[in-house]
């Protein structure tokens, strides 16, 4: 056990002083790796970011209810009265058209704009929270609602991220499509360079079986060459995501400033990083078996 | 040590590299293998080492059928073998002591008692002072004692070698087979193919001649 341990140690050790010696041609083969799964984990980063914001929006479904502008005290009342009243409805909350404006004043820095207004534009409001909150619950209170006398416009403020959620699905189908394509290229890209190598060592290999050397041992550089560019592919990969994401988030700050909101995007959690290490490895060691199986086989001593 | 009974190589194309070899060598012995080149002699050695397989007979080394040996079994095989080559197949990617190493690499184990063994094996050869040099920046003799200090590293009960005195001049060539007689001494088995006269006259061993493939008498 401790002999074959010493035996994976040097084979390792000997591979990472390989890679080592020619660090242009390794860092180029890596390179190429990394930009290769940079794009599917980066569309995953991307996709989870998005999905995480309409989740936030689903969670808790609200249907806004604006009443007519010229809804008199008795119309307010009364829908007051049978809003409260009401079998699906949780809790409202009444959003006076004074407050609504101050809010816009305040949050979006159109202060200006609106204080050259000289009516406001703005109706009163009722915030709503269902108590069921699936989607066809939520459409037939709006329904319900619309028709009531004095309610200019009832709006599910969730439809958009029920729509987001549709189009999440599809960005994660293309990313699985683009991911499968890329995990073949990070195959073929190993498988490459594996036979590279074992063309330039193949004096060493038929010496080495000259002299009494199993295939496993023969075998087990390459497959850990392979793993080990595999696993660097992986990290350059992390890396390009995560210097893309700093990048991005720069602007993005900008961005929200202007709409008076925060939006971060966030890096790849511990897990996920550490999986597209292990995924990126596997792959990697994938390549060089099915180099290592292809053309070891051929090379005999004569 | 070393049996070969009936045994046919024909290549493809219908070359008859030889024809129904039968001969043995006992445990401890040193046989030199003479003959013109082309008379089967390296394909003799190879067939010992399994390097190829004869068409018919069976070749016997250490009491194992090598003829019908699995291919996963060949290392062990070999293990036990120690192979001299007249081109000496070295690495030229790593001094002349991981050269040496090689062998007890493959065979796994402690790296200190390794390298004991290796240099050993170096001074054995005369090449201690060496070990650090590149076989490239060796002569040819020196080279094929390098060869030669890889193939008793292992401490082999067996040494095969083709031509080892090939390409040297008399005075290197002396010395190699100096060498071999020291191994002979402490009852290596040694099989030997020269067509250098002189050694087969310097050493009062059996010789088994070949030509065109068949054992002479």
């Amino acid at each position: 056990m401790k002999n074959w341990l010493a035996q994976h140690a040097r084979a390792l050790l000997f591979t990472l002083r390989r890679l080592l010696a020619a660090p242009v041609s390794s860092a180029l083969n890596i390179l190429v790796i990394g930009i290769a799964l940079s794009l599917p984990a980066g569309m995953v980063v991307l996709l989870q970011n998005v999905q995480g914001m309409a989740e936030r929006a689903v969670d808790a479904p609200q249907i806004s209810v604006f009443l007519s502008m010229d809804a008199g005290r008795d119309d307010t009342a009364r829908i007051d009265r049978q809003l409260k009243q009401h079998q699906a409805i949780g809790k409202i909350e009444f959003v006076p058209r004074e407050q609504a404006l101050e809010q816009i004043k305040q949050s979006t820095g159109l202060a200006d704009v609106i204080g050259g207004l000289t009516q406001n534009p703005l109706p009163d409001a009722y915030v709503i929270y269902p108590k069921n909150t699936g989607a066809q619950a939520l459409e037939a209170l709006r329904d319900e609602l619309q028709k009531w006398q004095g309610i200019e416009h009832v709006q599910v403020d969730s439809a958009w991220a029920r729509k987001l959620e549709a189009l999440l699905r599809f960005g994660r189908l293309a990313t699985l499509i683009l991911g499968v394509l890329l995990g073949f290229a990070l195959v073929a890209v190993t498988f490459n360079t594996i036979r590279l190598q074992i063309l330039t060592r193949r004096d060493e290999i038929e010496v080495s079986k000259l002299i009494g050397a199993t295939d496993a041992f023969i075998r087990r550089p390459f497959l850990y060459s392979g793993m080990l560019h595999g696993l660097l592919g992986g990290a350059a990969a992390w890396l390009i995501i995560v210097t893309s994401l700093l990048l991005v988030n720069g602007n993005l700050a900008e961005l929200a400033q202007l709409y008076a909101s925060s939006l971060v995007l966030r890096p790849l959690s511990a897990g996920d990083s550490l999986a597209l290490l292990g995924f990126s490895a596997c792959l990697g060691w994938l390549g060089a078996w099915l180099s290592v199986a292809q053309h070891l086989r051929r090379i005999e001593p004569r | 040590m070393i049996r070969f009974n009936q045994v046919c190589k024909r290549y493809p194309g219908g070359y008859e590299a030889l024809k129904n070899v039968t001969f043995e060598i006992a445990g401890g012995e040193m046989v030199f293998l003479a003959g013109h080149s082309g008379a089967g002699k390296s394909t003799l050695l190879h067939l010992v080492a399994a390097i190829e397989r004869p068409n018919s007979g069976s070749v016997v080394v250490r009491g194992q059928n090598v003829a019908s040996l699995r291919g996963g079994a060949l290392p062990y095989l070999r293990r036990n073998l120690g192979l001299i080559f007249q081109d000496h197949k070295l690495l030229f990617d790593r001094s002349a002591f991981d050269n040496v190493m090689l062998p007890l690499q493959i065979c796994g184990g402690d790296y200190r008692e390794s390298a004991k063994r290796v240099r050993a094996a170096l001074d054995k050869v005369g090449l201690l002072q060496r070990e650090k040099a590149n076989p490239i920046a060796l002569s040819g003799g020196e080279q094929q004692r390098l060869c030669i200090a890889r193939a008793i590293v292992n401490r082999p009960s067996i040494l095969l070698a083709d031509e080892p005195t090939g390409n040297l001049d008399a005075g290197y060539a002396g010395e190699i087979m100096d060498i071999f007689q020291s191994f002979h001494q402490v009852g290596v088995t040694l099989l030997i193919a020269t067509h250098d006269e002189s050694a087969l006259r310097h050493f009062a061993a059996r010789t088994l001649t070949l030509k065109h493939g068949e054992l002479q008498q």
